[in-house]
């Protein structure tokens, strides 16, 4: 308390009101991520920051020191494709057509502004040109809230950031890093935005969308996609060439749609199958956009890991390995097809990290920290290393969002995102003793551990 | 094999590590052939780099040639399903609109429908993949190989034109809902149009657009200055029509709306490729043989439906009498593994030759389809696409044994069949695995909550 208080006078800058100046973790393991392990040193964060870190590092006189001795400091986790942060929000996941898996989905009423795609409802879309299911233009960033309870249970599982999107119509918007804060103000919580345009194509059935509106078949999705980044590129050489000299040229249309496709950095496209993989990866290549894939599902098969590493495009991997169906007729088994995919399912990051693509987890709707520490122990237990793991959730992720300058590891002038644990995080009975976000420290609930294990519900963790 | 050869052959292998099948030469020796083209004989077929390489009574024998024995077994081309709908993922139709020609069946082809192999196991070597007749101007679509095991790219049929489906008749105007309503309890938007009247309006409409947007572009094209039209993939589809670059397959049934199609397209200055069913064909097969439009028709199924009330089974015979380029196809996963049988009727129904039977699964088609210098007959020079029976193919009781595409067996029945208790071991094995996993086994609390 008397740390805080000298904290308070030390420090004018309101937003560090909650923190010390300084927090010196001493005598700790240090894994960085980025370089080796340091088994023994310090690391330093102030004002929000890593100020030092490293065997021989002096801990500074006003900084609240931790001992460190038999504690373990990671940089925080990141969640590379998720609603955290946003209310009620439906977690986001590719658009799956077989295999999920038994287990429900949470959904909520969403609290996020109201699409188009419900707007729209009354009126079918006739085509692209009425750009169906479109709010390219919304930015998450403007929606973050702290109060989104899943952020404190994210906490305890040692996920200290978030890219948090928007999920809902096809071109649902602009996502955002986001620190994993209680913070007073939500713009406090945005580390960069925007990040990504995130892109859903929910399959059409048989019958395509007869009289739903347009797109109503998966054709349908792919020929909208195409026609508005063909609109976009006309739509900004109209632009240009109005905004170098507008006399005498008709004023073009200000059109949100494309605005924001405009806007979005990079996009981010479902693919689980192995079919699916090469579809998008060449949709990409023809729309000329960076892209990112979600899903990933069948990145276990060998041939699916080399066409991502051949279009060397990076894969977020749901966290959700697929189930069967806890209400399926045992007397009609799953096609040969589904059973190869569930069976080896929990090979693709392995299989990923042999053929050297950039791949990343994401949680898939997953918040309690033991449902998360259980899928990445499938993952280590199918020939993932810990430190290849521990890199797909965190500097991975943060390179691939191109925020890798100031997350993602343990290095002086990163952002001070740490994970402060007693035992191997990956390990059931693992205690988080704290959490740096920004620099401010969260303690986890008595019973907390990372990624689950001990005590994060009630189960005693059998080994 | 000469040196030379040798040393190009070892070349050619090299090069397709990837697909170290493609470089295989194969004998086909001493069976009937059946080149459709030239004839039927006893002799044999030398495959070599995917192409036919000669053909005879003898043939060439290169060392290393691996000889497939066919003694009282019959060789085809392979057949030709001029109207298909497999291999499509998420839905056939894109029903929303009534001009849907900015989607393209390419963008979704799914290789990994079990349907391709099951088509390969009766004889079927290329497929016209077309979108569904919910429209009255449906998709784009592509002629396509049944290269099972290969990517959706590797599917396609290189250099073919692609096409675009048209629709007429009851579908396009959703027979029995043009208001739309509710069906299931779900409430249906109604579409325009809802008579065969507003079908014809609706293509009449839609090359009134594409007419103004390729002169547009005409426009530009010619001066090359300025910013560029907008490019719109619905018009784009209907401008390359325009300019032949891409064949019209329209779906029909009934003699009125054919010729109303065949006007349209005399108005607007393009050809109608093929007639897709076509059941009443056979009333205005001049009229269809003017016009030079192919017809892909159907055996002998009729009455289905109102508008297939007229049908005979004479048709596809009648049509080809009066001059009418003619195919028979499935439209149907299932008697896609069929065809034989079905260019079979031709012969009881109309009396045709057994080759001019033949020609309708697979020369006919190929010309239907502008792919006839590359398929759809066994001459020197040809894809290497074959079919093997072991009885005369047109026979219900014909059994496919080996098909090869480009000279790659890609289905053999004797490899398919004794490769069975395998698979069915593996399988059972992964389900007891899943079961046995799924079993308590003593950590039932870690179960909780899941």
């Amino acid at each position: 308390m008397k740390n805080l208080v000298t904290a308070l006078f030390l420090c004018c800058a309101l937003a560090l009101a909650q923190s010390h100046p300084a927090v010196a973790i001493h005598n700790a393991k240090i894994v960085t991520v980025s370089g080796s392990v340091i088994n023994k040193g310090t690391v330093v964060v102030r004002h929000g920051l890593i100020e030092a870190v490293g065997e021989n590092v002096a801990v500074p006189s006003d900084a609240m020191l931790v001992e460190g001795e038999g504690l373990t400091v990671y940089p925080g986790l990141i969640d590379a494709l998720s609603t955290w942060g946003q209310p009620g929000a439906a977690p986001a996941a590719a658009a799956t057509t077989a295999g999920r898996g038994g287990r429900g989905t949470t959904t909520a009423t969403p609290t996020t502004t109201p699409t188009a795609a419900t707007q729209a409802a009354a009126i079918p879309a006739r085509g692209p040109e009425d750009r169906p299911q479109t709010t390219s233009w919304v930015k998450i960033a403007d929606e973050v809230n702290s109060t989104d309870r899943r952020i404190e249970t994210a906490r305890g599982a040692g996920f200290t950031t978030a890219v948090t999107f928007p999920t809902r119509g096809i071109f649902a918007g602009q996502g955002a890093v986001i620190d994993l804060l209680t913070a007073e103000k939500p713009g406090e919580m945005i580390v960069a935005s925007p990040v990504g345009q995130y892109i859903s194509i929910a399959r059409g059935g048989g019958g395509g969308g007869m009289g739903g509106g347009f797109p109503g078949s998966l054709m349908g999705y792919i020929a909208y996609l195409r026609q508005i980044y063909l609109d976009a590129e006309h739509y900004k050489l109209v632009k240009d060439t109005y905004a170098k000299n507008p006399v005498g040229m008709t004023r073009p249309e200000y059109d949100r749609a494309l605005e924001g496709v405009l806007d979005s950095p990079r996009i981010l496209l479902p693919a689980n199958r192995l079919v699916e993989i090469d579809r998008m990866l060449h949709l990409a290549a023809d729309l000329k956009q960076p892209v990112i894939i979600y899903g990933g599902r069948e990145t276990f098969r060998p041939e699916a890991a080399a066409l991502l590493k051949q279009f060397n495009t990076p894969v977020l991997l749901s966290m959700r390995w697929p189930e069967a169906s806890r209400d399926a007729d045992p007397d009609e088994p799953d096609s040969m097809r589904t059973l190869d995919t569930r069976d080896r399912a929990a090979l693709a990051p392995a299989v990923l990290q042999q053929a050297g693509v950039k791949f990343a987890f994401y949680s898939d709707g997953l918040d309690q920290a033991r449902d998360l520490q259980r899928a990445v122990k499938k993952a280590l237990d199918n020939g993932l290393s810990r430190e290849d793991a521990l890199r797909a959730l965190t500097l991975s992720p943060a390179e691939i969002y191109g925020v890798a300058n100031r997350l993602g590891s343990i290095e002086p002038g990163k952002i001070g995102n740490l994970v402060v644990t007693r035992g191997d995080i990956f390990d059931d009975r693992t205690k988080v003793e704290m959490i740096l976000v920004d620099g401010r420290k969260y303690v986890p609930a008595p019973d907390a551990s990372p990624m689950g294990g001990r005590g994060a519900a009630s189960d005693p963790g059998v080994k | 094999m000469t040196p030379f050869v040798g040393a190009f052959f070892s070349l050619v292998s090299a090069l397709l590590a990837a697909a170290p099948l493609c470089a295989q030469t194969y004998i086909i020796r001493n069976a009937t052939v059946m080149t459709v083209s030239k004839g039927t004989f006893k002799g044999s077929i030398l495959v070599k780099d995917g192409k036919i390489a000669e053909v005879g009574e003898k043939v060439m024998e290169p060392a290393g040639a691996k000889i497939i024995d066919a003694s009282n077994q019959y060789v085809i081309p392979g057949i030709i399903d001029c109207h298909s709908h497999i291999a499509i993922d998420g839905g056939v139709n894109e029903g929303s609109i009534s001009v849907s020609s900015m989607v393209d069946i390419k963008d979704v082809l799914n290789p990994e429908d079990i349907a391709i192999y099951r088509a390969l196991a009766g004889g079927v070597t290329t497929a016209n993949i077309l979108h569904g007749s919910a429209n009255s101007i449906g998709g784009k679509t592509l002629p396509i190989k049944m290269r099972w095991g290969k990517s959706a790219e590797g599917l396609i049929f290189e250099g073919a034109t692609p096409g675009i489906k048209f629709a007429l008749g009851e579908n396009p105007k959703r027979a029995g809902n043009p208001t739309g309503r509710a069906i299931n309890g779900q409430a249906q938007q109604g579409r325009y149009p809802a008579t065969r009247m507003g079908v014809e309006d609706v293509i009449r409409e839609a090359f009134n657009d594409a007419k103004v947007y390729k002169a547009e572009w005409d426009a530009y094209d010619a001066k090359q200055t300025g910013i560029p039209p907008r490019k719109d993939l619905k018009l784009e589809a209907l401008k390359e029509v325009l300019e032949g670059k891409r064949y019209v397959h329209s779906h029909c049934y009934r003699a009125d709306e054919i010729l109303m199609l065949l006007r349209i397209a005399d108005d607007y200055g393009f050809k109608i490729r093929t007639l897709q069913h076509v059941l009443e064909g056979y009333k205005v097969a001049k009229e269809i043989a003017a016009h030079g439009a192919g017809a892909s028709t159907f055996s002998d199924w009729w009455s289905f439906k109102v508008e297939a009330f007229d049908a005979i089974p004479y048709n596809a015979a009648i049509m080809q009498k009066k001059g009418v380029l003619v195919s028979l196809n499935s439209d149907d996963a299932e008697l896609m593994r069929h065809l034989n049988s079905e260019a079979g009727k031709a012969v009881k129904y109309g009396g045709l030759s057994e080759t001019e039977a033949l020609a309708m699964i697979t020369l006919n088609p190929a010309k239907q389809l502008g792919i006839e210098t590359r398929v759809g007959s066994i001459e020197v020079g040809k894809d290497a696409d074959l079919v093997i029976y072991d009885k005369f193919p047109l026979s219900g009781y014909a059994k496919v044994q080996k098909v090869l595409i480009d000279g790659t067996v890609y289905f053999d029945r004797d490899n398919e069949v004794s490769a069975r208790p395998a698979k069915q071991a593996q399988k059972q094995k992964l389900i007891d695995k899943e079961k046995q996993q799924r079993a308590p086994q003593g950590a039932a609390t870690r179960r909780v909550g899941q």
